[in-house]
């Protein structure tokens, strides 16, 4: 009843014409803004809290008052975390691990995304014979729970010799992409019009200069998906790390585990916050950094004839 | 000479059959038309043709070649897609390169074939700009540009025009036909327009059901059409249809449904129209005329004006005979009431018969 005499009582005088007036602080705007700022701050909060703590010495997180804004900033905490933390026996903090992980995301994403964008252009452009098994086969693969395969795995690696190592890991990972990776291109090469395909044939185009000179120059936005997902994936990822590395190659998460969790000494908050964060730094990176260009890349893709 | 051969071709999908025992010569220079509604099989044939499916059975010939087993690129054709199919990355000289670069042709040579197709298609202006930067006029032209420097005997055209509207349609219809008289290449084309297929085609294959149902010239395809599905597909406004049987003796036979009798003298057949056989006689709206005073006797009957279409150069007239309806073509120089009695006049000569059971030609 509000809404309609908000709209018809000042406007029945003027005759209507043009483009509708809109109100600011119409219920439907106040409705539509406040929750989207009452989630927003749901769960901005804990990231609050993390940043206020790591820049509060440790006799200021003592006081207990977690909300509130650090009196004197110091940012002891984030060198310590970074440089002299202890985790076990190393008492150089993250760099360590730090260091360790992008040496397996590299690899790992470059080797997976490689592999399964030629895999999915396969399935999708060249339906060689059993194309359809091998791919139900490669999809039921994404549903076999990883515990399953973890001890078979770690023999698999003992056996080629690269258990422990930097290597083993960046091939656990390829592996473990390739379900989802395949999927992923294999739909979106699929969405390619098919007489484009044709007429590289019939252009004399074979199989790999269909893929590097078509395929991949047209498939942008995809890459950037895939690479979002393949590094925030493997960079936050800790159960493969913990099981196929040993202590100093530890990758980050593995290490953040190990600052936070340790029994000894006093529990230095501020410390770990700052830890946490700087582990979470890299995924935030790439979703800031690559979210535009997803939006871009979306965007280019729309519009193509 | 034939340009391309194509022996008993069969084409399976696993059970279902798309083409059967399918046999067709395309002679030298020729502008074949496989024209049919959608999923006959022509654009399948088009792509067994190009290599691009593989085929059940048969063999194919292209120049005298057995290229049955032969990749799309070794036949000598160039294929043009309904959907253009330009590489959207690519300036439109590389779209026209990139084939004769995978094939290794040197580049001056590479530079005169552009600079040929360009010209002959006048679309020197376009060379460094991207597909996605051209109408679709233009885009078809390029593709067409891509399938000319490639420089081959046999022209593959699927659907070409479908995508473009009415007016760039038909100007781009003259081109092809230019083109081809231009270049006399063999041209093989799909389309499902039967204005294209009439105004292109030194022959047409119309197709149904994965079976070719005549091939012939277009003019013969239009006035004697061989069963009464082609009768009934080609030719807009259709064809007018009435059910009834042949009465009257060998010199002089005589159609009948109900009330209506129409003498047959002056059809054209090999066969014997013996009275009594059941028939389905086919008039073109054109092929009937409309008068205010009745006609020679046993071709004229009486008729009613129930609805009055112009279309511009001519109007399409519906009238009822006999409790049935007929379409007829007239100069657009006179409008008809409904309600107004006039009489139609028919020419045997230019009618059709065709069986009841087989649909075939009498």
């Amino acid at each position: 009843m509000a809404d309609v005499a908000e709209i018809s009582g000042p406007q029945t005088a003027i005759e209507p014409r043009g483009a509708r007036p809109r109100h600011a602080f119409s219920r439907r705007n106040i409705f539509i803004y406040g929750t989207l700022i009452l989630v927003a701050v749901y769960y901005l909060i804990p990231l609050y809290v993390m940043v206020v703590t790591s820049l509060k010495g440790m006799p200021e997180v003592r006081l207990g008052n977690i909300f509130s804004p650090p009196m004197e900033i110091t940012f002891e905490p984030w060198v310590k975390a970074w440089s002299s933390a202890c985790t076990g026996l190393n008492c150089d903090g993250l760099s360590r691990g730090f260091w360790n992980s992008v040496r397996i995301t590299v690899p790992s994403v470059i080797l997976s995304i490689a592999i399964a964008s030629v895999n999915g252009y396969a399935l999708a452009n060249w339906r060689f014979k059993g194309a359809d098994i091998f791919f139900t086969v490669l999809i039921v693969g994404a549903f076999i729970p990883y515990q399953v395969m973890i001890y078979p795995i770690v023999i698999l690696l003992r056996e080629i010799g690269i258990y422990g190592s930097l290597s083993g890991l960046v091939l656990v990972h390829a592996i473990f992409g390739m379900p989802i990776m395949t999927l992923l291109f294999r739909n979106y090469f699929a969405a390619v019009p098919e007489e484009l395909f044709k007429a590289a044939r019939v252009d004399g185009a074979g199989f790999w200069a269909i893929y590097l000179k078509i395929m991949l120059p047209m498939s942008l936005p995809i890459f950037v998906v895939a690479i979002i997902l393949q590094t925030t994936g493997i960079w936050n990822d800790f159960l493969f790390g913990v099981v196929y590395t040993r202590p100093d190659t530890y990758p980050m998460t593995v290490q953040l585990n190990n600052i936070v969790n340790s029994v000894q000494g006093v529990k230095e908050y501020n410390v770990n916050m700052a830890a946490t964060i700087l582990t979470g730094l890299v995924p935030l990176i790439v979703y800031f950094v690559s979210g535009r260009l997803f939006v871009r890349g979306i965007a280019a893709g729309a519009v193509k004839g | 000479m034939t340009s391309v051969s194509i022996k008993d071709l069969s084409l399976e999908f696993g059970a279902v059959s798309v083409l059967k025992d399918l046999n067709l010569d395309v002679g030298d220079g020729e502008f074949l038309v496989l024209l049919g509604p959608s999923g006959c099989g022509k654009s399948t044939l088009l792509n067994c043709i190009a290599g691009l499916l593989d085929i059940t059975d048969g063999q194919i010939f292209i120049k005298g070649k057995n290229v049955t087993w032969e990749e799309p690129k070794d036949r000598g054709i160039g294929m043009v897609f309904q959907s253009y199919a330009l590489y959207p990355q690519m300036s439109v000289r590389g779209n026209l390169t990139f084939g004769l670069k995978n094939a290794g042709v040197p580049r001056d040579e590479i530079a005169r074939r552009i600079e040929r197709a360009a010209n002959i298609l006048q679309i020197e202006p376009l060379l460094d700009r991207r597909p996605g930067q051209l109408s679709g006029g233009q885009r078809q032209r390029v593709a067409i540009g891509r399938a000319l420097v490639r420089d081959v005997d046999v022209f593959l055209f699927d659907e070409p025009l479908s995508n473009l509207d009415a007016k760039l349609r038909s100007e781009l219809r003259v081109e092809i036909k230019r083109l081809h008289q231009q270049l006399a290449n063999t041209m093989i084309y799909v389309t499902h327009d039967q204005i294209e297929a009439l105004t292109l085609a030194d022959r047409i294959a119309v197709m149904k059901g994965g079976l070719i149902q005549q091939l012939d010239e277009p003019l013969t395809i239009y006035n004697r059409p061989r069963n009464l599905f082609v009768a009934s597909f080609i030719g807009s406004p259709a064809m007018n249809f009435i059910k009834g049987e042949i009465t009257g003796t060998n010199g002089s036979p005589v159609f009948r449904a109900g009330d209506l009798t129409i003498s047959l003298a002056g059809y054209e057949t090999q066969q014997s129209l013996a009275p009594g056989h059941c028939v389905i006689l086919g008039f073109r709206p054109e092929h009937i005329t409309i008068s205010d005073v009745p006609g020679p006797a046993g071709r004229s009957c009486e008729a009613v004006v129930d609805l009055d279409e112009p279309m511009g150069a001519d109007s399409l007239v519906w009238l009822k005979v006999a409790g049935k309806a007929i379409s007829v073509r007239v100069d657009s120089g006179r409008r008809y009431q409904p309600g107004e009695k006039v009489f139609l006049i028919f020419n045997p000569a230019m009618a059709s018969l065709f069986d009841v059971a087989t649909e075939n030609r009498i």
